[in-house]
């Protein structure tokens, strides 16, 4: 059995018997609240906003980590390919009920994307129609802080960024993941 | 007519945020009319995976992990705790955060309950049977966020809706929640005890109201018990205005 297939089922079956649920509506509402708020209090700069959901997504990562290992109950991955199946089958899963498909290698496994056919952070959402929302704003970047801070407390640290979105007009949905590298062991960093 | 001045300007501040859906519209319109700058509207994918093309009913009974709502609502409050002078300054921003909210969950509300109503009201809609799906009175308005709103946010409904013993607050109507789900994964510490992030959901019943054009402040209490450690008091102080016009209408007989 391939590690997705097995990170699949572990993931499906995590979601029916783990996962206390609320409907999927607050969870939506909720962060695009977030997110308009965000979009006023620094006066439309779309750049600025990516950051700080960034920020608020490394923040929760560093701590929905250890909900994940406390559900998942499994071990270290053997490679980044690995975790990448855990990432999109089981994270995604236990956390949006979705599985983003693991894709775009680049040849020395360090780097994939996520391509999202779902999205519930982003149902009901529209970017405003101010002639820049759509170019600078990525509307989910929360998530790419999330993988970040989960990472970074499971000895990898990683980079992440969108690089389409269907809320822009683009055909696909899709994050870039790369791996910079496996941290030694170290103190742990300060919290940002 | 009061139009309640709050109402007005929220309506702006929500439009600006890009959650945004009916409301949207009329402000692209605006900006393009102020700005002149060449907007070509925006682009849509074309596979056409917008909210245009998407069933609103489709999130209906969704479901997502409460771990992800309690991580998202705990950075609200801390990020909204970065930019607070006190815990009546962090209350009023968490209202105002659930306020667009309210107003767009009604939208959703009446929506769902047309559609879903409608092959039973069909036969007697031209009767005067069927109530109208907009309340005009403040019972109804209150019985529809007790049950129908609470259910959709909750799942389901508020524990008890009250009003006022004073004869001096007869505008003053109270809902219970003994264990509200926002304050699940919230620790509160000692000195700030009187702080209660249901702020909220105050903010989106308020926002509720005034969409329904009752006008209202909506304040969340801590009322603890013995047996609800959490309970919490949703207190809705309606307007003069709305007073007014419901002595009128019960006068009328309208319900």
């Amino acid at each position: 059995m391939s590690s997705a297939t097995k990170a699949s089922r572990i993931g499906e079956e995590l979601w029916k018997t783990r996962v206390d649920k609320v409907n999927a509506e607050l969870v939506t509402l909720t962060y695009g609240t977030i997110v308009a708020q965000l979009c006023q209090d620094y006066d439309g700069n779309y750049h600025e906003v990516n950051k700080q959901l960034e920020k608020m997504g490394y923040n929760i990562g560093m701590r929905l980590i250890e909900d994940f290992l406390a559900k998942s109950n499994v071990g270290r991955c053997a490679n980044f390919r690995e975790t990448a199946d855990m990432i999109s089958k089981v994270g995604f899963r236990i956390f949006l009920n979705i599985a983003p498909t693991v894709t775009n290698w680049t040849s020395d496994n360090n780097q994939f994307s996520l391509i999202f056919d779902e999205n519930p952070l982003a149902d009901f959402v529209e970017l405003p129609d101010d002639g820049r929302a759509q170019d600078e704003l990525w509307f989910s970047n929360i998530l790419c802080g999330v993988l970040r801070g989960a990472l970074e407390m499971v000895q990898m640290q990683i980079e992440a960024h969108f690089v389409s979105d269907v809320l822009r007009g683009d055909d696909t949905t899709e994050m870039r993941v790369s791996l910079v590298r496996y941290i030694e062991d170290e103190m742990p960093p300060d919290e940002e | 007519m009061t139009q309640p001045a709050r109402h007005a300007a929220m309506l702006s501040i929500s439009n600006s945020g890009p959650n945004t859906m009916a409301g949207e519209k009329q402000q692209s319109t605006q900006h393009m009319h102020t700005q002149s700058q060449p907007s070509q509207g925006l682009r849509v994918p074309s596979n056409r995976k917008t909210i245009y093309d998407r069933h609103l009913n489709r999130s209906r009974s969704a479901e997502l992990s409460r771990a992800s709502f309690a991580f998202l609502f705990a950075e609200m409050v801390t990020y909204a705790q970065r930019r607070v002078t006190g815990i009546q300054d962090l209350e009023r921003r968490l209202n105002e955060q659930g306020y667009p909210l309210g107003l767009r969950l009604l939208d959703l509300l009446y929506y769902r309950t047309m559609s879903s109503s409608t092959s039973s009201s069909l036969s007697s809609s031209s009767t005067s049977a069927s109530p109208p799906n907009r309340p005009l009175r403040i019972l109804p308005l209150l019985h529809l966020i007790h049950g129908p709103l609470w259910r959709l946010l909750f799942n389901r409904p508020a524990d008890a809706l009250e009003h006022s013993v004073s004869p001096e607050t007869p505008n003053e109507y109270m809902i219970t929640d003994n264990d509200p789900l926002v304050n699940t994964y919230i620790s509160v510490p000692k000195e700030m005890s009187m702080l209660n992030c249901a702020a909220f959901v105050a903010g989106i019943i308020e926002g509720v109201c005034d969409g329904c054009g009752f006008e209202a402040k909506v304040t969340a209490h801590n009322q603890p018990t013995e047996m609800w450690p959490g309970r919490t008091i949703f207190l809705l102080r309606f307007g003069e205005s709305v007073m007014e016009r419901e002595k009128v209408l019960e006068r009328a007989g309208v319900k």
